[in-house]
């Protein structure tokens, strides 16, 4: 299992076109929203967290169809289905490996662009920690998302479609438990949601899409 | 009886041809005469005038787009349990009845909403789960039309009912979290206090029991349809092959 997700790593970060472009996307995204609703500062800082979450979310979502579509595409996913290793446990280094190159790197540039923001200093411990508890749960839930799609041509827009709405609540709880903390407010409680969800999707969803694998590999 | 008999397509599409014509007629006598009683029969209420009696759509439509999903859900297991091929067949045909039972509820209930709070929409949280719900069954319908293998599609689409289902009333409560909004507390409910009045209460239930019934019967012929378009596709398979 570490060898799987020692070799996907590697993957990601050397075979190029995914690893650095969710960042990108993530700064565009930000970058995007001032130009939309102009440059004033307060109304900026307002929105700042639930921006924030959206642009990760959003480039979380755009890497979800390399999980599972070139292992499929070249019979990885065959050979893996057929060796010794659960898929079960296959899938969840395939969703632990999507965190790291995806979820952990958003998590750590987000504070800079949370100055592009003008979020409230006392906000940026916040802002990590909420996206520290939260990718996991995005890259789980597109775990099982990218494992349902895997056969499907193109279906890239299909997983997007899928995906999304299993986002919410997670998407909810996060910015939520951000927005509350960057007020001053007690957020302990969508704080303990989004951990809630985030572990519940970690220990159930890779069993879930292991079982979806075998249906599209039968 | 029981419901294994009919995961034989032949008999079901018997039993279903002899009791059709009845459940149309009986749809007929109970919708028609509830909506003709709600609408022209019960007196404008207070503070709301004659825009109360969208309730006759608005309640039983949403009532049927909740329970639809419920009917798919337990239809989604009843065939990744026993692999009842009718039974995915009908959620299949329940998911488009659902999707524009939503709809309905949602536009009905925005219409409603422009006179009486002022605004056609809020992020109110059982607003907001409506159109969840309604993009639930959009990704359902779309993962269906995706996948050519029609066993692979039945067994893709239960697992996303079941899995959609958790993170729906995941969603259904994470809005609560939201400062309460505009809409009005359960109009039937265990608990007697929350009524509606008894003059709407009548033909509120005769209402709803007319939308299930229309629920049922749309799900049937969906349901035949389907297994039909699938009978076409072996005989055409079968021909290709001759």
């Amino acid at each position: 299992m570490i060898a799987l997700l020692l070799r996907d790593l590697r993957l990601a970060v050397r075979a190029g076109g995914g690893f650095g472009l969710g960042l990108v996307f993530f700064l565009i995204v930000t970058v995007l929203v001032p130009f939309g609703v102009g440059p004033e500062g307060a109304l900026l800082a307002q929105i700042a967290p639930g921006i924030l979450w959206v642009a990760a979310l959003l480039a979380c979502l755009l890497s979800l169809d390399r999980i599972f579509a070139l292992d499929y595409e070249d019979g990885t996913i065959d050979l893996l289905a057929t060796s010794p290793l659960p898929l079960e446990g296959v899938a969840a280094m395939k969703g632990l490996a999507h965190w790291l190159t995806t979820g952990l790197p958003l998590t750590l540039v987000a504070p800079g662009l949370a100055v592009l923001l003008n979020m409230p200093a006392g906000a940026y411990s916040w802002l990590l920690l909420t996206l520290l508890i939260g990718t996991p749960a995005l890259s789980f839930i597109g775990t099982f998302g990218a494992a349902l799609t895997v056969g499907v041509k193109r279906g890239g827009l299909l997983l997007s479609l899928l995906v999304l709405p299993l986002y919410m609540p997670t998407l909810l709880f996060g910015a939520e438990a951000l927005r509350r903390g960057a007020e001053g407010a007690d957020n302990t409680v969508p704080l303990l949601m989004l951990a809630g969800i985030t572990l519940g999707t970690i220990g159930l969803l890779p069993f879930v899409a292991a079982q979806v694998l075998r249906i599209n590999l039968r | 009886m029981s419901i294994w008999e009919y995961a034989n397509p032949k008999k079901f599409m018997e039993t279903t041809e002899k009791v059709l014509p009845w459940l149309v007629g009986l749809t007929a006598v109970t919708i028609l005469p509830g909506l003709l009683w709600g609408f022209y029969l019960t007196p404008e209420a207070e503070n709301f005038g004659s825009s109360v009696k969208i309730i006759y759509i608005h309640v039983p439509s949403a009532f049927i787009a909740i329970n639809a999903w419920l009917m798919m859900l337990v239809a989604s297991l009843i065939w990744l349990v026993r692999r009842h091929h009718v039974s995915v067949l009908a959620a299949k045909a329940a998911a488009a009845i659902g999707t524009v039972m939503t709809l309905i509820a949602l536009i009905s209930g925005a219409v409603w909403g422009q006179p009486m709070w002022g605004t056609w929409w809020a992020w109110d949280p059982r607003l907001t789960s409506f159109l969840v719900l309604f993009i639930f069954y959009l990704g359902y319908m779309a993962l269906w039309e995706a996948i050519e293998s029609p066993d692979t599609a039945a067994d893709l689409t239960s697992i996303l009912c079941i899995v959609g289902s958790v993170f729906a009333l995941l969603s259904r409560y994470a809005v609560n979290f939201w400062p309460q909004g505009l809409h009005q507390d359960a109009s039937l409910s265990v608990d007697k206090a929350e009524h509606v009045a008894d003059v709407y209460y009548w033909p509120l239930i005769l209402c709803i029991a007319g939308f299930v019934l229309l629920f049922v019967t749309l799900v049937l012929y969906r349901t035949r349809t389907e297994v039909r378009a699938r009978r076409l596709k072996a005989l055409e398979a079968r021909e290709r092959m001759a």
